[in-house]
This record gives C-alpha cells, structure tokens and sequence, in this order.
C-alpha cells in the first residue's frame, strides 16, 4: 500500500492512502480533538471540533483525506480558541448539568470542556425546552444533554442493518428519536453500545447509573487525548 | 501592606462549596495570616463595613433576596468570583427552568406526598418572603462576575489555588485532576 507524506504544525507524519486526518494523525501520535467522529463508523463531520488548517483552508479533520504534501495546521491558538468557543455552544445550546449527570466523568463533551480549562461558557445560556423519553424499556433518552452528533444514528443497528435512531425535524430543532418497535426489542448490549456510543449522557441504560466511582472514571486522571499524544 | 479581605456567601446553593473551602485543612491557617475575613457566614459577619477585595459567591439567584445580595456584595467587592456549578450555570436549581414558577410552587406546597392534609392549602405569600424568580439565574446573568471556579463542589485545591493567586498574585496553577464539573 502506497504511504503519503505530510505534514502537521511542521512535524512530519505518514499516512497510508485513504486515511483521514484525524486517523493519521493518530496514528502519529497527534491528537485532533473529535466528538462526532467514532471509531468503526463513518465520519459525519457534524461538530467540526477537528477542524484543521489545511493549506490555509478551514476543513474537517474526520473528513478530509490525506493527500501527499499536506500542509495541517493543528495547534495554533487561533484554531484551539474555535475549537473552545464550539465546546462552550454546545454547553449552552442544551442544558449540560454535570453534576446531575450519569455520564459525569466519562464524557467526551465534559473531557473537552476540561482539556481546553473552560471555566464559563462565552455565550448566553439558551435554557431550551427539552423532554426527556423514559418510555423505552432498556434506554432513557434525555434530550437536554444531546449535541446532534448522530453517533447513535449512524452506529446502532439491528442484527439485519436497520436504524434504531433516527433524527426528527430539521435545524437548531433537530432532535434525536428512536424508533418504537425496533427500540422496545433492543437487547441489553445494544442498550449498553448505544449508550457508550453517545459521547454525553443523552442515551443511558436503564436500571444501572452511577456504577463507577468518582476517581476512577474514564476522563478523572487524564485529559482525552493524553493516551494518543506522543 | 494591609491583609486582602475576603467576604463569602451562600445564595442558591446548599453550603457545598463553602465545606469544600473548609476542606482545605490546616492550610486554613495559613488562609487567616493570608487574608481577613469580612461578611461571611464563617464568622458570620452579617452586614458590608467596609470595601472588601475579593467576594467569593456560591449559588446562582433563584429568589429577590439572591439578587439584592449579590449586588451588594458587587457594590462592596472589588473582585468576585462565582464558586461552583450553581453559580456558573444554575445547578441543580435550575433544573426548575423548563417548569413554570406557578407548577412548582403548587408541587411544592399543595400537591407534595408530605403536606399534612389538616392543613389549609396555602402557596406562601407574605411580604417578608423573598419573591421567587421565574427561572434560576447564574451569578454573571445578574452582575459582572470576574472569575469562575467549576466544580460541585469546586475542588479545595482549587479553591486554595484560586485564593493563593488572588492574595499574592503568583501564578495560577491548575491540576488536571482538581478541575471538575462535578
């Protein structure tokens, strides 16, 4: 298989054909900061944390190709505070209350929000009217805490390839759903991968909460990203 | 150089943050060398006698009171800082945000599983009580606010960090590990 070459903030990275930045950058051993990005399904590019420079240009990291010769710029203070400024939108786009949270400790949303120290958001608060559906048998899905990034949507299926999210309405509106028939027969690992799935805590398995204590949770004692930066 | 003075208060909050800062240890003693307490309810100093330099604040306004507080203490305060998540977003009171004023006072009052049902249904309303505010608001939707401490509760190494940098100016340092939402 054929290697490109590239380049990110000066250093020089390899690629095999094909790969997306942030999958090469990881593989590097440089850390592009994703949300909506998950491994094993195919990149959305809805969040747009990973946006890079690449000669010049604005473009999502998760969905832009290597190709030889690239120039990325990645950790340039420009591109961090934008990165931080669509981390605080997001925090007052919905209602994120930490400390109410099942999700508190390992969420991607919350390890961003500690990985670039945001003490408030910049924006107002939206204070949204969302609900909360407690009607399935094995999920809660709590619409407060959701960003879109339709990790569910594209990474939950059935045994024969259906979707059991989908998305309604359309916009600042959209909102994630999930089918009736096809949730209520939801085993309880696809409960727990549609849970683990969801980088906040908008889709929780029920009957379980709070499992792990504080201390030991995913994002307590390093940073995201910390396990990917040499 | 005269001592910095600190005045602290609990509005919307539940005196979390306020343990937390006891949870600092015995640095509290290096804590009353470092700086004099004002109106607080560590020493329960109960009106502003003088301009005081740092105002720490807990809990966002979810009442008239709150609010007549907190500009009080942005009257007499020259920094203040919001401590934890019910200062900086709301908190757990918010959570009533999304319900109107009237649902909430008629769950909490006449429809609640512990009202004794000898009792005349009333929704308190006398002048001496504070007025409910339609929504819970976080401390810098009121007043300037200068610096936000997260955390429910905020660490006591933040804490003690955040009240070392303001007393001798030296550099703020945050460790990963005490920097939380949570």
């Amino acid at each position: 298989m054929s290697e490109l070459t590239f380049f990110i903030d000066n250093k020089e990275c390899k690629a095999k054909k094909g790969q997306t930045i942030t999958e090469a950058a990881r593989d590097n051993g440089v850390y592009i900061p994703t949300l909506c990005d998950y491994p094993g399904i195919r990149p959305a590019g809805t969040c747009r944390i990973c946006t890079v420079k690449v000669n010049g240009r604005n473009m999502a990291g998760c969905t832009t190709p290597v190709e030889e010769g690239m120039i990325v710029e990645n950790k340039t203070a420009e591109l961090e505070d934008m990165r931080k400024a669509i981390i605080e939108m997001l925090f007052v786009e919905g209602n994120h209350m930490c400390p109410t949270c099942e999700k508190s400790g390992n969420c991607d949303l919350q390890a961003l929000g500690y990985r670039y120290t945001m003490m408030v958001p910049r924006f107002p608060y939206l204070w949204p009217s969302r609900e909360i559906d407690a009607s399935m048998p094995k999920i809660v899905i709590d619409k407060n805490r959701c960003i879109q990034c339709l990790r569910c949507v594209r990474g939950i299926t059935t045994a024969d390839g259906k979707h059991i999210f989908g998305t309604l309405h359309r916009g600042d509106k959209t909102r994630i759903s999930a089918d009736p028939e096809l949730v209520a027969a939801m085993t309880d690992e696809q409960a727990q991968k549609a849970m683990d799935i969801c980088p906040v805590g908008a889709i929780l398995k029920r009957e379980v909460g709070f499992k792990v204590p504080m201390g030991k949770r995913k994002y307590d004692s390093a940073p995201i990203g910390s396990d990917i930066e040499k | 150089m005269s001592k910095p003075i600190v005045a602290t208060a609990s509005l919307a909050g539940c005196f979390g943050c306020h343990m937390s800062l006891l949870d600092i240890d015995d640095r509290i003693l290096q804590l009353i060398d470092l700086v004099e307490f004002h109106k607080s309810p560590v020493d329960d100093i109960k009106k502003f006698t003088k301009m005081c330099d740092v105002g720490i604040i807990e809990g966002g306004c979810c009442n008239s009171e709150n609010v007549e507080n907190l500009r009080d203490f942005r009257k007499n305060c020259k920094i203040l800082v919001a401590l934890g998540e019910c200062a900086i977003m709301g908190g757990l009171p918010a959570m009533r945000n999304d319900i109107p004023v009237k649902e909430c006072l008629e769950e909490a009052y006449l429809g609640s599983p512990t009202i004794d049902p000898k009792d005349p249904k009333i929704i308190p309303n006398d002048d001496d009580i504070p007025m409910i505010l339609d929504r819970v608001y976080p401390l810098h939707e009121i007043v300037k606010i200068d610096y936000f401490l997260p955390g429910c509760p905020p660490r006591a190494d933040l804490i003690w960090e955040a009240l070392l940098t303001l007393a001798t100016g030296k550099e703020l340092n945050i460790p990963y590990e005490v920097f939380k939402f949570d």
